[in-house]
């Protein structure tokens, strides 16, 4: 079993309420301003890749919730070292591939050409967690997705709209009608 | 009365601490409980309790700042931005670990009753008579029927929600109403009973959580943030429950920032005085004088002070006559189980988020089963749909993947077991004069580990639980080992064991000191055995016969 499957395994024991391994990333030293690590054009940037993976349909999108900065705060207090220096560099490397592909940066693409390389990007990187060794960095396409997965569905407006959030419960129901569509539950 | 003498002291405010305290206090003692950390007031110091998840800046997740200053606490969930500050600072309280030993504790009011995981389970004469059984250990020197008045006692007070089940080894109690198991378990816990012909079972989790308002406090609001402390005082505390009961009286003194670095040894009459106190805000000593001590500074705090005390009379301590005060430490082993999926039900689904999952009590080693160790383990576990953190094939980004993840995913189950640890003479803790911690006080060695009974165990405890899952239709069943280290389920069990004998145990059957009979430890410290239920039950219903003893004794001017 992985770290994620003994983590979740785990999470059976609170009630199955933790957010999965994966997404527990060990996040630098306080010191570190956001400011040393991204610039704010970077920022913006992950806004827009977190919302190319999490658009707006009929509720908000990723960068509604502003995940970029949630990205920035997690890589610069939660990553080891070497982690960031993996995230850092992916910034430019997936700037690299879109100028590889389209002969232009991130930004400058339109919203269907930011899919096709958003999704290459997933492709690789889903590769290369079936390839690679326990205990290797993941790639840094897959931090950015985890943490705009977490950054989203955790954040007021994912919570709130994307999914069903309940502060205050009052009761429970072990076993009720569920029709496709429903929202599921926000983890609180 | 002068301004340090009381009628009773009681060293810790946790589970055991709280009860001590309340016990004392409504029988007309005087108490001073004496607890090492800060105050942490109901409700107003919860400060983290009502927050909604996008308010924490890491989304409860752990900083590198937090794994480098918890390397202890980072070994398992515990460590993180939530709950932080209800978890000791290992900086200034560090311990020696010769083997691997995750000790993690709670240093203020209330302990870790704020936040244990508040499962609540007798035991019973299996678990009383097995060390006499097996012939190993030595006795526990009290019976079931000795302990049942106190646990039902201490249900009603602390409120237990649960299921009566007739099962003999895990004898029902005192219950509020039982939290519903989901549509899956209820249909996986009637496979279970059927195809194991009413010798297995899964039960909905007994649980320290209202299911109807009791006395004050409210009843569960089922919003599963029971460790961030409790608005609605909706689980049992110290401060949602026992601290408040024994407030009432007028005979409670609390004290915080008081550490207790000894218990004051009287040579002539054989008693202790009282205690000395060194108190963490000022470094100043005083003492404290009592009729009645009651150590509950939790398992191996409680020894530590015992080691502690008496040194000039006794050099390795008080209790340490027996030649085992510090030995025979225990846990409980889990970490292994198996889960799967699960077909069908996806018109089903749950409102509330249920602080309880369900249980399956010991069914190895009874009867006549026999395995190749001996003992046994439960499962805790439960069944769920999945969540927005699940892979979806063939759909990796975009808004068609974005909207898969706002529905429930599949459902899934799993369980996991909880294992019994044998008491091990060899499993000791020892005070290391070299390493000291803030105070200057000597810190804890810890030197111990599971062996073959348990490793063997474990075997079963991920076998059984593929073979249960699959029998009731689970599909895709995987088995796990996440791995264990001793004291991860953070239920340390003896060092101060109750017994029969003097030379052979530190405590009697009424929790009381064989060297000083005014002194009863009544936490983890004075498990004889370990049993595989979640032990903090049994503590309450422990303290409150001892409680009773002690005012008996004082009466009688036994003690």
């Amino acid at each position: 079993m992985n770290r994620r499957e003994a983590i979740s395994a785990v999470a059976w024991l609170m009630g199955g309420t933790l957010i999965s391994a994966d997404l527990l990333v060990s996040c630098t030293s306080r010191k570190l301003e956001v400011g040393d690590l991204f610039q704010q054009e970077q920022v913006a940037l992950l806004n827009e890749v977190g919302d190319t993976i999490l658009p707006a349909t009929s509720t908000p999108g990723a960068k509604a919730a502003n995940v970029g900065e949630f990205m920035a705060v997690m890589v610069r207090d939660c990553y080891a070292p070497e982690d960031q220096q993996i995230f850092v560099e992916g910034i430019t490397k997936l700037n690299e591939a879109s100028d590889n592909e389209f002969g232009k940066n991130f930004m400058e693409l339109n919203p269907q050409q930011r899919t096709t390389l958003v999704r290459a990007l997933d492709a690789e990187q889903q590769e290369q967690m079936r390839t690679k060794e326990e205990g290797a960095p993941n790639h840094y396409f897959r931090m950015i997705k985890e943490l705009t997965l977490l950054g989203f569905f955790s954040s007021e407006v994912g919570a709130t709209q994307a999914l069903r959030f309940e502060a205050v419960p009052g009761r429970y129901d072990g076993c009720m009608p569920y029709k496709k569509g429903d929202r599921a539950w926000a983890v609180s | 009365m002068a301004e340090n003498v009381y009628d009773a002291i009681v060293v810790g405010s946790g589970i055991s601490g709280g009860w001590a305290a309340k016990e004392l206090t409504e029988k007309g003692l005087k108490t001073l409980m004496l607890e090492r950390g800060r105050n942490i007031e109901h409700v107003k110091d919860y400060v983290n309790a009502t927050k909604a998840p996008w308010e924490f800046e890491h989304r409860g997740g752990r900083t590198q700042e937090m794994i480098e200053n918890y390397p202890v606490l980072k070994r398992d969930y515990v460590l993180n931005e939530r709950n932080l500050d209800y978890w000791v600072n290992e900086k200034e309280s560090p311990y020696v670990e010769v083997k691997r030993f995750d000790w993690y504790r709670g240093y203020h009011v209330g302990g870790r009753s704020l936040t244990w995981g508040r499962q609540s389970y007798r035991l019973s004469d299996l678990d009383f008579e097995a060390n006499a059984k097996d012939g190993i250990a030595v006795d526990w020197p009290i019976r079931y029927a000795d302990l049942a008045p106190w646990y039902s006692h201490a249900e009603r007070f602390a409120g237990i929600s649960g299921s009566k089940e007739n099962i003999p080894h895990l004898p029902d109690g005192e219950f509020l109403p039982p939290m519903d198991m989901n549509c899956v378990e209820k249909d996986v816990a009637a496979r279970i009973k059927a195809h194991y012909n009413n010798n297995r079972h899964m039960i909905i989790g007994r649980v320290a959580n209202l299911t109807q308002a009791h006395s004050n406090r409210t009843n569960c609001q089922y919003r599963n943030h029971c460790w961030l402390g409790c608005p609605f005082g909706a689980y049992f505390s110290t401060q949602s429950a026992t601290l408040p009961a024994a407030m009432a009286t007028g005979n409670l003194t609390l004290r915080p920032f008081s550490i207790v670095t000894r218990v004051l040894y009287d040579k002539d009459t054989k008693k202790a005085r009282g205690v000395e106190v060194l108190d963490a805000e000022t470094n100043q000593t005083y003492e404290y004088l009592a009729k009645v001590v009651f150590l509950n500074a939790s398992a191996l705090n409680s020894t530590w002070v015992l080691m502690n005390s008496a040194t000039d009379v006794w050099p390795e301590g008080l209790g340490s006559s027996s030649g085992e005060l510090g030995h025979n430490l225990m846990d409980h082993h889990f970490r292994t189980g198996a889960n799967g999926t699960v077909e069908g039900y996806e018109d089903k689904y749950y409102y509330g988020r249920r602080p309880n999952g369900i249980y399956i009590p010991r069914y190895r080693n009874i009867g006549d089963d026999k395995r190749d160790y001996i003992r046994g383990f439960g499962y805790q576990g439960s069944a769920g749909r999945e969540g927005w953190s699940r892979e979806i094939a063939e759909m990796n980004v975009g808004g068609e993947f974005k909207d898969a993840l706002t529905e429930p995913g599949q459902w899934t189950m799993g369980i996991n077991g909880f294992g019994e640890t044998l008491p091990y003479h060899e499993n000791k803790i020892s005070l290391d004069q070299n390493v000291k911690d803030k105070w200057g006080l000597p810190v804890l060695a810890i030197d111990a580990e599971i062996k073959e009974n348990e490793r063997k165990m474990r075997k079963d405890m991920s076998a059984d639980a593929a073979e249960m899952l699959e029998m009731a239709g689970i599909k895709n069943v995987q088995t796990y080992d996440a791995g264990y280290g001793l004291g991860q389920g953070i239920h340390e069990m003896g060092t101060a064991r109750m017994g029969r004998d003097p030379k052979t145990s530190v405590l009697n059957g009424n929790n009381q000191v064989w060297d000083a009979l005014n002194v009863y430890v009544t936490d983890g410290a004075c498990m004889t055995s370990a049993g595989n239920q979640n032990p903090s039950l049994t503590y309450m219903a422990l303290t409150a016969r001892a409680v009773d003893h002690a005012v008996n004794e004082l009466k009688r001017q036994n003690i």
